[in-house]
């Protein structure tokens, strides 16, 4: 792989040709633990696989590439890998995160952080007056998610990193929604953008993984040193699907992005459905500054039905989409995040940021999106 | 029912819709729900997948416990383990626990209030003797790693009993075959299980089997919450590995009695630390609470030059890294698991720059014995 290649050729030629004996075009699956070393005081450059392991590199490294940043990790899972960043934080220490996370950040900063110590402040990231402020108490960063999930908010990453650098801040973005094939935060001025890798980025439903990219070498070698000792590592496996998933990226996001968009404006014209959050549609409040800082809006919408009692029918109706948390694969998945992603969030909290009992998110995949769409047409009893 | 047999048929040893002899691998991140409000079984696949529930189960099996938990290394087990203790409070360890162990605790947890001191907790006295108010809990290894001292844990578990603390220990070395820490009444019992459990040196795997249903819950919701588990690849190598745990287990171990022997028996070799040798000093209680002295051997040479220099010459083991496999394993303490202990702390604990690590493997015992000893007649020619 080089610098300089498009990220289309990054992707398709991520770890290819990487065992140079054989000349296997596919990467082979280094299902090992640790490393002869070839004599005392050398070492081939892999010791033990958490420290390091040929499939973890090749994830780490492309991903890296894609970001534009100088280091990336990869992680058990998305959560693993905000665990690490958290850690280089200590008792004593704030932080400011979007107030509508995922619902897991949400516990995990909530619930760990928070009890260890380190004081957690809540801002709607959307609102540039609202992150100014709680840069001003002093937080040693900012935890952004842009689109928010579920409510698909939109922060503009340019002016709260800026603002953030002027602070001292860390500014950490993620990125799960969108991946690098869409939105770079780090050229928006981010010091690491944050992965899900389970979504998008493998994109098969099929493999749990986290990624961390850093802008510096000196914050990625810190953040490696908490890697390897806690050790919240994906297998070589993992990291090999995770890469195989990597190569049709862009792909995929295109087509996945065109069926939302079609989805998004079919349900803004159904009588059941009251609101449509879909960072893709003009009448988004976000939309304007998504376009300048993204070159794609996803395929994540989140709607309202006008009667909570049409939600359990629609969830047990649908047959294209399969009511399953999680979201970014190839088939398309329709979620309850007051019950499932969210559902660890006080109901007073969700309630006031607005995730109610009638919002649904969907998932949008590559089926034909004709048939997604006659499916929540039935659904929604149309 | 022997253990040997236990360990085979485990209750999810096998796919209940099929009744395929072996788990599928569910290569799942979620798990599609009928019910919107009553979900399934499995929902997403970090709260839980059937692959890694039937590892768990396993693990709990195996060690006596009533749940057990799969995570992605040692270190993310060690780790969450931790977490089930809070700022302020205290934990007593091992003074020469494994030094991934020794840099969680001074590196990571001490930054968040977790506070601890490396004792000799080798006996009721010893313990007593370091117990805070603000103990918590105590945290052994036995046998340690790499200089196999033998803690009593019949005696931690006096005072722990007394003082009402959580007891924790790394059972790596020994694996549940040789050694079952709750039948003793410890609390937790933990594995590097990319050692002797996985056995075949091709995964990196972390397992925590929990007595009681309280912790249980704890730990389910920091395994959750932190998201440090094992993918079902792993899951699966791993219950793989376990199947042949007994068989593998009863031949190193006998390769390394007579490797033990055969190293007391040269006069080069200045130290042998082994638990199944009649010299070492915590032989009696070890064959109290262990049924066997297992595959792992460290001994010191006369100089520093001439461990490197036999360590140089050595064509059989691998020098590398880890234990517990088939392949038998060479490793510098010093410079490899030990590194991250200050070299002061390391030489007072014994792991002097002479020292070498052998994990004994499967290979036949004469074949190691006749590599060893042309190397150290090359570590002795270079003297």
């Amino acid at each position: 792989m080089k610098e300089g290649w498009s990220a289309e050729t990054i992707l398709t030629h991520a770890g290819t040709c990487w065992e140079q004996s054989t000349g296997a075009v596919s990467m082979p699956v280094y299902q090992t633990a640790t490393f002869r070393h070839p004599e005392l005081g050398k070492s081939t450059g892999y010791d033990y696989s958490r420290s390091g392991n040929p499939n973890r590199t090749v994830l780490e490294e492309t991903m890296a590439l894609l970001d534009g940043g100088e280091r990336g990790l990869a992680f058990s899972s998305g959560m693993a890998a905000i665990d690490c960043l958290m850690r280089l934080f200590k008792p004593g220490d704030s932080v400011v995160a979007s107030e509508d996370p995922y619902g897991g950040t949400f516990r995990l900063l909530e619930k760990v952080y928070r009890e260890i110590g380190i004081n957690v402040i809540f801002v709607d990231t959307s609102d540039l007056n609202a992150v100014r402020k709680a840069l001003d108490t002093g937080p040693r960063a900012i935890l952004v998610e842009s689109p928010t999930n579920p409510l698909l908010k939109i922060a503009d990453i340019r002016a709260i990193s800026k603002a953030a650098k002027e602070k001292g801040a860390l500014t950490v973005v993620d990125n799960t929604f969108l991946t690098p094939w869409f939105q770079r935060p780090l050229a928006l001025g981010a010091d690491v953008a944050v992965y899900s890798a389970t979504k998008y980025l493998s994109g098969h439903n099929d493999v749990l993984a986290g990624l961390l990219v850093t802008k510096t070498k000196e914050l990625g070698e810190r953040l490696y040193f908490y890697q390897n000792s806690a050790g919240a590592v994906p297998g070589s496996w993992d990291c090999w699907l995770v890469l195989r998933g990597l190569k049709t990226l862009s792909l995929r996001l295109e087509r996945q992005e065109r069926n939302a968009f079609a989805v998004a404006e079919w349900l803004t014209r159904q009588p059941h459905v009251v609101n449509v959050l879909y960072p893709g549609l003009t009448t988004h409040p976000g939309h304007g500054l998504l376009k300048s800082q993204a070159s794609g809006n996803g395929s994540v919408i989140s709607f309202e039905v006008d009667d909570p009692g049409l939600v359990p029918r629609v969830l047990s109706s649908v047959e294209v989409f399969l009511f399953a948390e999680s979201l970014g694969g190839v088939e398309s998945l329709i979620t309850f995040p007051a019950a499932q992603t969210h559902a660890d969030m006080d109901e007073e909290v969700r309630c006031r940021l607005g995730i109610s009992d009638r919002l649904l998110r969907l998932s949008v995949g590559i089926e034909a999106v004709e048939d997604l769409i006659d499916d929540l047409s039935s659904a929604l009893g149309g | 029912m022997d253990y040997r047999t236990r360990i085979l048929h485990t209750g999810k040893d096998r796919d209940p819709h099929t009744g395929a002899s072996s788990i599928p691998i569910c290569q799942a991140s979620t798990f599609a729900q009928d019910d919107p409000l009553v979900f399934g079984q499995y929902e997403y696949a970090r709260g839980s997948n059937p692959t890694r529930d039937a590892l768990e189960h396993t693990v709990a099996v195996l060690e006596g416990g009533s749940h057990g938990f799969a995570f992605s290394s040692g270190m993310a087990a060690i780790s969450s383990v931790l977490l089930l203790l809070k700022t302020g409070d205290h934990i007593l360890v091992s003074e020469d626990v494994y030094g991934g162990t020794y840099r969680v605790l001074t590196k990571l947890f001490n930054r968040w209030g977790l506070r601890h001191t490396f004792a000799d907790i080798s006996t009721a006295e010893k313990v007593r003797a370091v117990i805070e108010p603000e103990t918590k809990a105590i945290f052994a290894e036995t046998p340690s790693n790499p200089i196999l001292k033998i803690t009593d844990l019949k005696a931690i578990m006096d005072v722990a009993r007394e003082k009402d603390l959580l007891t924790i220990i790394d059972n790596t070395f020994m694996s549940p075959f040789l050694q079952r820490p709750m039948d003793l009444g410890f609390d937790i019992v933990i594995h590097s299980a990319t050692k002797f459990l996985g056995g075949h040196s091709d995964l990196i795997a972390g397992v925590v089997a929990v007595k009681e249903k309280e912790f249980a819950h704890r730990l389910r919701a920091i395994q959750n919450t932190f998201g440090a588990i094992l993918g079902p690849q792993d899951s699966w190598l791993l219950m793989r590995g376990i199947k042949t745990l007994a068989a593998r287990m009863e031949v190193q171990q006998r390769g390394a009695m007579r490797i033990a022997s055969w190293l007391s028996g040269q006069p080069l070799i200045s130290r042998v630390y082994y638990p199944g040798l009649d010299t070492h000093p915590g032989k009696d209680v070890h064959e109290r609470q262990a049924s066997g002295p297992g595959a792992v051997i460290s001994f010191e040479l006369p100089t520093v030059e001439m461990a490197h220099a036999f360590m140089r010459s050595v064509t059989l083991p691998l020098l590398a890294v880890s234990l517990g496999g088939v392949e038998s394993i060479l490793s510098y303490p010093a410079t490899m698991s030990h590194a991250s202990v200050p070299p002061r702390e390391r030489q007072a604990k014994g792991i002097t720059d002479s020292l070498v690590r052998l994990s004994v493997g499967l290979e036949d015992p004469e074949d190691l014995i006749a590599d060893f000893k042309q190397a150290l007649e090359k570590a002795t020619d270079g003297r």
